[in-house]
């Protein structure tokens, strides 16, 4: 098997040569799955990227990279929708619902994205994040809040002593068309200013025209410039198109070192999808499997109502399992869907529907 | 997070289940001379109804009622007329759907998601595509004018009551027929719900007829000489009992019998997703479908790696409460069926493949298997080569395509089978060797009125479903 043999001679050339001064990957934390339990052949991956704490070096050129990704199982467009239509049908009711819609609330990556965006408009929204229904403090606090660079500053002092993080989109949100020394100084600026969490977007171009080592080295010298921020690596996967592509960018990111792999940008349609989501789902769990290192999901866009909401946590909750559902693991970018979940939440506790106006708009 | 589904049971409301039910003669419910039998709810043991016992002198009755509407309304009927008396009973499926799919998980112990999202919808869809043949007969390719064979005796299973009854029933009627049917004396309720939505549609009395009881009321049916072609859906062994009833009398027959399905997973084939259709193959209504993926053959180079996604896979599995929206897989239709389970699983064990088992925890009352796998399986071995029909997975291995074509072959059945492959090419080279019915391909259980169904060998002859199924209702 050439990757096992490959994993024997390490240190070859790199995949290329812009970045300098690469960090090494961090050794997956103690506690984790065991990194051995499925290499009976079951993920090529897990002699390379990441894995084992093993730099990213041992990648030995683009062409293996290719390889490895184009090696990875299929998917079967049909099977997998099928499959996500099927979980779509659970019910969940009662007790299981209450507990779903405090859950979906703490995932909230509550997002303004907009070119209208003002001081004002961002600080309403970080009011409604620590406060979602201020008639009721029973209600948790969301995720994070998302933002464009220049307005991470407000954002942050905002939030000052909520405990929510402030998430910043960078290099060159959403197209990510922009020369590399810009999209580093926008993910500089951005954890400058005080940003928890980058997300960043990947060269779709790139991808597709199967330059997977440029889309590689790009993630890597973003987590560089991300320093102690938390990266999530945005697919854009209604450009990718097929659920192969999305397979194969996932296991890119996630070998790049990504913490999170993100669906979309919410400026193309479709956006977030449930048979998407599962496939990166999927991946996150083999990458575990192989790896021994977690990483986060986080579909964005289009999910509007409580009944999206909690198809998505069943989603996670039989594919990726109960260990990826939390804030920290998965997260829902979205900001419409809020209120919605507000006014489920206040139907399930006293029985009627409050109109919309009795929810705050931001 | 530990995310807890709540229980979210289908309401039985829905449902009003009588006390006792007799037999559908000539548009009327009538006594039977037998001595009644009780239906059981199978996942709690609780009586549902008595129901009526038909002796001969029922079936008789059933059969003359049949052949006097053959003759005097149902056969001259043109069939434009037919067809719209097949589309209202299409539509009132869809109307009462879920009265129906409720009843039938009820008595037979199949998760709601199912009787729900496959059952019903494709009960009314197989009324759809029949009555949309019933006045194109003559374009079917069975000569300018096809004439209806008379009065059909139609004896089906408990594991798709209101399904098969439909497979049985459409074509039956579309061309000119009319029946006798006999539900599974496990499983009548939903047929006799069917016999309401007869008379709700106004079909002329007769031309549905539907008698229950067990094994000697079929007897009966199939032996009476009033009938002019028997169609029998169930196991091999009766199955043979019919031909050798029905040699030399001339008597037009089509046999569904039993099947013992090779899944064949190719290393290169989209996994999560294999893993998904051999789930779906065996587990789907409690393994309790002839043309079950029982046999997996898996390639040598991934059978680790699928046997462990399979293995997570089937830990997700919600094994309970028939009624429940979430529950994937109910309850073992009978006592006696669930004894065979459990018969041929010691043999498993006791030939040496190893037995696996989600932990799952099973009720208390009713009739309950787990989700069951077998590896280190040998084709010598009796899992490998009898109808389990149950939740139970033979898993085999094999190196090559040819040794893969050669192991799904040897079986005396060939009612199904399923490719697993991302490449075109080897799919086509692998459908075209293997002696099945229906192969599927990166997918299985699929079932459509369009599309024909049927055996080889010891899986039985003639089709049923698509144009195909035509021809055995028409004296062509």
């Amino acid at each position: 098997m050439w990757l096992y043999f490959l994993s024997m001679h390490p240190g070859k050339t790199q995949v290329s040569g812009f970045q300098t001064g690469r960090p090494a990957r961090q050794r997956p934390e103690a506690g984790t799955t065991a990194p051995l339990r499925w290499l009976s052949g079951f993920v090529p991956g897990a002699w390379f990227g990441d894995a084992w704490g093993v730099s990213t070096e041992t990648l030995n050129s683009a062409a293996e990279l290719r390889a490895f990704l184009h090696g990875l199982p299929g998917v079967d467009r049909v099977g997998a929708e099928e499959r996500a239509a099927r979980l779509a049908t659970r019910s969940i009711k009662t007790t299981a619902k209450a507990a779903a819609i405090d859950l979906a609330i703490s995932m909230v990556d509550l997002t303004t994205l907009e070119g209208a965006d003002t001081p004002g408009k961002v600080r309403a929204l970080c009011a409604k994040a620590a406060h979602p229904d201020p008639a009721d403090a029973s209600v948790p606090k969301v995720a994070a809040v998302c933002v464009y660079p220049d307005m991470v500053d407000v954002a942050v002092r905002s939030l000052d002593g909520t405990g929510i993080g402030v998430a910043s989109v960078a290099t060159a949100f959403p197209s990510g068309r922009a020369p590399m020394e810009a999209k580093l100084a926008d993910t500089r600026a951005a954890v400058a200013a005080g940003a928890a969490e980058i997300d960043m977007v990947i060269d779709r171009g790139a991808f597709l025209a199967g330059d997977y080592a440029k889309v590689f080295d790009e993630i890597v010298a973003v987590k560089d410039a991300c320093g102690d921020a938390h990266l999530k690596v945005i697919l854009e996967t209604g450009e990718l198109a097929t659920y192969d592509n999305v397979r194969r960018a996932s296991w890119l990111a996630m070998r790049a070192g990504a913490d999170f792999i993100k669906t979309s940008t919410g400026k193309v349609s479709p956006a977030a999808t449930l048979p998407v989501t599962l496939v990166m789902l999927e991946a996150v769990r083999d990458y575990r499997a192989a790896t021994g290192r977690q990483v986060g999901v986080k579909p964005a866009g289009g999910i509007r109502t409580t009944k999206d909401a909690i198809k998505y946590l069943v989603l996670v909750n039989e594919t990726a399992g109960p260990d990826w559902l939390t804030p920290e693991w998965f997260r829902l970018g979205a900001s419409s869907v809020l209120n919605d979940l507000l006014m489920q939440r206040r139907k399930l506790a006293t029985g009627v529907y409050s109109g919309p106006d009795y929810f705050t708009l931001d | 997070m530990v995310f807890e589904y709540a229980p979210a049971p289908e309401s039985r409301a829905v449902v009003d289940i009588r006390a006792s039910y007799g037999l559908f003669v000539n548009g009327e419910f009538t006594e039977g001379h037998g001595e009644p039998f009780k239906s059981v709810n199978p996942a709690d043991e609780s009586v549902l109804a008595d129901i009526a016992r038909a002796d001969e002198s029922d079936v008789d009755r059933a059969v003359r009622a049949a052949r006097t509407a053959f003759d005097k309304v149902w056969g001259p009927m043109p069939g434009r007329e037919r067809a719209k008396y097949l589309y209202r009973i299409a539509r009132l499926v869809q109307e009462r759907s879920r009265e129906l799919a409720v009843l039938e998980s009820i008595d037979n112990g199949k998760p709601i998601r199912e009787s729900r999202d496959v059952d019903v919808p494709l009960v009314a869809a197989w009324f759809f595509y029949y009555a949309g043949w019933a006045d194109k007969l003559g374009h079917a390719g069975f000569g300018p004018d096809p004439k209806p064979v008379g009065v059909a005796g139609q004896v089906i299973p408990w594991n798709f009551p209101l399904l098969m009854l439909a497979w049985k029933i459409a074509p039956a009627l579309a061309c000119g027929n009319t029946v006798v049917l006999k539900p599974a004396e496990t499983t009548p309720l939903t047929a006799l719900l069917f016999a309401d939505i007869c008379r709700q549609a106004e079909l002329p009395p007769g031309v549905v007829n539907i008698v229950t009881g067990a094994g000697e009321t079929g007897r009966a049916l199939v032996a009476h000489e009033g009938i002019d072609k028997v169609a029998f859906t169930g196991s091999t062994e009766v199955g043979r009992q019919i031909a050798r009833t029905l040699a030399g009398t001339g008597r037009k027959l089509t046999l569904e019998l039993g099947g013992k399905a090779a899944n064949i997973v190719y290393e290169d084939a989209a996994l999560d997703q294999a893993v998904e259709g051999i789930v779906n193959g065996i587990f789907f209504n409690q393994g309790h479908v002839c043309c079950a993926g029982s046999r997996l053959l898996v390639q040598e180079s991934v059978a680790g790696e699928v046997l462990e996604r399979l293995k997570a896979r089937m830990a997700t599995l919600r094994v309970g409460d028939p009624l429940d929206k979430n529950t994937d897989i109910g309850a073992i239709n009978s006592a006696a069926q669930l004894a065979r389970i459990e018969e041929l699983s010691q043999a498993g064990e006791r030939e040496g493949a190893d037995r696996w088992s989600p932990p799952c925890e099973l009720p208390s009352q009713g009739f309950w298997f787990a989700p069951t796998i077998f590896t280190g399986v040998a084709q010598s071995h009796r899992i490998a080569r009898e109808e389990i029909f149950g939740p139970v997975l033979s898993v085999l291995t094999f190196r090559t395509p040819d040794e893969a074509v050669t192991k799904a072959n040897n079986t005396p059945y060939g009612l199904s089978a399923g490719i697993w492959t991302e490449k075109g090419s080897r799919i086509l080279w692998t459908a075209q060797r293997l002696r099945a019915g229906v192969v599927w391909a990166n997918t299985f259980n699929k079932f459509d009125p369009a599309s024909p169904f049927g055996g080889y060998k010891e899986s039985g002859f003639g089709r049923e479903g698509g144009r195909h199924g035509l021809e055995a209702y028409l004296n062509a």
